[in-house]
């Protein structure tokens, strides 16, 4: 599951694929005709919209492809860098940018490209951008608390405006394509040489219909983890895969014997595993089994992955859940933590044993009782129930 | 021989589809000023390391990025930047020495807005936390309030803003 980094791809292999990301953004940007501040500042005064255009078209093909493989299961968006939000640093940084773009002609990323095929005004703005980050470098600790108020993290648009995801999805690609058709008349009436003149109507009319039906699709576009968890929790997919379970005394067997093919992943909701530290047990919510943060423990192999919560409904759903996502030999507590008190932790023996498989489980059971009991004290004297640190995902531009 | 432009939509779906592979590697998006952020820090560091330890931007970003500030994603997306824009300049026949203007403006005025813009554009970047492709970009393919919020502050404050400058272009 991507990203690839910081698992797949390591942080000094990743700079790497920076360089080849720079070059196709690069190679882009030029072709794209990007290199010339009059094309960009074209933008402002109806003479050439190409700016626009790019970045739109950019925008949604980056937004719609992440949540195409967010839905498909290849992409964890939740595993991906939002810019944060400080609002009113966002907004005068954005001005000052602004006046910047008017005056210099170009932004960073475009003024870089410009630079590479001669443009001296290029070069000439990159050396003001380097003088920019100094004078604020130098100037920073008389507004570091403006430039760091504001600070909301990192918000989507659409929680910000209270909409549902897909229908702002939509929104926005029928505001690019009405601003594509709009733009492209106000262009033919200022210039005659713009370049909507050269532009096959035919085609672009069907890509702009592709794009509209597409931003369609995105709005019926499921959310994976609502479901996927929608799906487990449906009482007929329940008994159509019923999930194997557990028996407390094998669970207390085996975590009495320090079992290393044993993982356990306790799924009980708050700081329930502080009441009862299972030994060795992983605390994971039940949204963490779609996370790529889980999949190395998920995935491990020639191991029984055991899922524990209080009474058993949610390792329930935890273990149908792994199961649908493929994950092998998945199991449930049966009966959960409550079950594993009373059959063994207060475990009493109800009468004398019928038969010789009683006796022995009465025996099991009794010394299980105090060594499970053992075991558990341990691991709370220690760090209970660790959660595994979340590395961070590195992005922007601070 | 100078051949024309790609197509700006065939152009931005590249685009795009160059972002969305920064995302699926590398979980973030394009940038460029953060590079040029990188590079001033860099330079700081090893003109007055004593200034650099003391005061607070430095040390911050110190703080917030492990290791030499030159060996940085970014870093390396830029140098990728001057790396395909060359190629391509060089492929198109649009590699040049001059520099490019409004038909009102001297070249000497021209150089001297480059580099106010260029000082703007620096300045502004440090407080959105990114310019046009990190901060509103990368921020809006991912949804981002903060790269809406940039972008509109950016294109809105251009359009505001051209009437008064349009000597400079037109």
């Amino acid at each position: 599951m991507a990203p690839l980094v910081p698992d797949f791809l390591s942080n000094e292999l990743n700079v790497l694929s920076g360089l080849l990301v720079g070059i196709a953004f690069g190679y882009v940007l030029e072709q794209a005709g990007f290199s010339s501040s009059r094309r960009l500042a074209g933008l402002f005064y109806g003479y050439d919209f190409t700016v626009l255009r790019v970045f739109f078209t950019a925008a949604i093909t980056a937004l719609s492809g992440t949540l195409l493989l967010g839905w498909a299961g290849l992409l964890d968006l939740d595993a991906i860098y939002v810019n944060p939000l400080f609002l009113g640093p966002a907004v005068l940084g954005g001005v000052i940018m602004g006046l910047g773009f008017i005056l210099g002609g170009y932004c960073p990323g475009t003024s870089v490209c410009a630079a590479a095929i001669g443009k001296k005004d290029a070069i000439v703005f990159v050396l003001g951008g380097f003088l920019g980050v100094f004078a604020y470098g130098e100037a920073y600790p008389a507004f570091a608390g403006f430039a760091n108020g504001g600070a909301l993290g990192p918000v989507k648009v659409y929680e910000s405006l209270g909409v549902p995801r897909g229908a702002f999805v939509l929104f926005l690609i029928a505001a690019a394509v009405a601003a594509f058709a709009v733009t492209s008349w106000i262009e033919k009436r200022v210039c005659s040489l713009a370049p909507s003149w050269s532009f096959p109507v035919t085609a672009h009319r069907l890509a702009a219909a592709g794009l509209v039906a597409l931003g369609v699709a995105l709005v019926f576009l499921p959310d994976r983890k609502a479901r996927l968890l929608a799906q487990v929790a449906d009482p007929s997919y329940q008994r159509e895969h019923p999930a194997e379970s557990m028996t407390p005394d094998e669970f207390a067997f085996r975590l009495i014997d320090e079992d290393p093919r044993l993982v356990v992943l306790d799924v009980r909701a708050g700081d329930a595993q502080k009441r009862l530290a299972i030994p060795g047990a992983v605390a994971l919510p039940l949204e963490g089994l779609l996370a790529k943060e889980w999949q190395p423990l998920l995935g491990r192999r020639h191991a029984t992955r055991v899922f524990v919560d209080e009474d058993g409904s949610r390792s329930l759903l935890a273990a149908l859940l792994a199961e649908r996502l493929g994950y092998e030999d998945v199991r449930m507590l049966q009966g959960g933590v409550a079950e594993l008190r009373r059959a063994i932790l207060d475990y009493q023996p109800t009468g004398a044993p019928r038969n010789a498989s009683e006796s022995d489980r009465d025996r099991f059971r009794s010394e299980a009782r105090v060594r499970l009991a053992e075991r558990i004290a341990k691991a709370k004297a220690g760090s209970a129930a660790p959660r595994k640190a979340v590395k961070k995902i590195q992005g922007g531009c601070s | 021989m100078t051949k024309p432009y790609m197509n700006p939509y065939l152009a931005g779906l590249l685009l795009g589809l160059v972002l969305l592979g920064a995302i699926v590697i590398s979980g973030r998006g394009l940038g460029a000023s953060g590079a040029i952020k990188s590079a001033v820090i860099a330079g700081v560091e090893t003109v007055a390391p004593a200034h650099a330890a003391r005061a607070p931007f430095y040390s911050e970003y110190a703080e917030e990025h492990a290791g030499n500030p030159l060996k940085q994603w970014l870093v390396f997306e830029v140098i990728g930047v001057l790396i395909g824009g060359f190629l391509s300049g060089l492929v198109s026949g649009r590699l040049t020495w001059a520099t490019e203007k409004g038909p009102r403006i001297g070249g000497g005025s021209r150089l001297a807005f480059a580099l106010l813009g260029g000082a703007l554009f620096g300045i502004g970047a440090q407080f959105a936390r990114g310019c046009t492709s990190g901060a509103a970009l990368s921020g809006m393919a991912v949804l981002a309030t903060a790269g809406f919020v940039t972008m509109l502050a950016i294109f809105g404050t251009g359009y505001a803003a051209a009437f008064f400058f349009r000597r400079l272009w037109v």
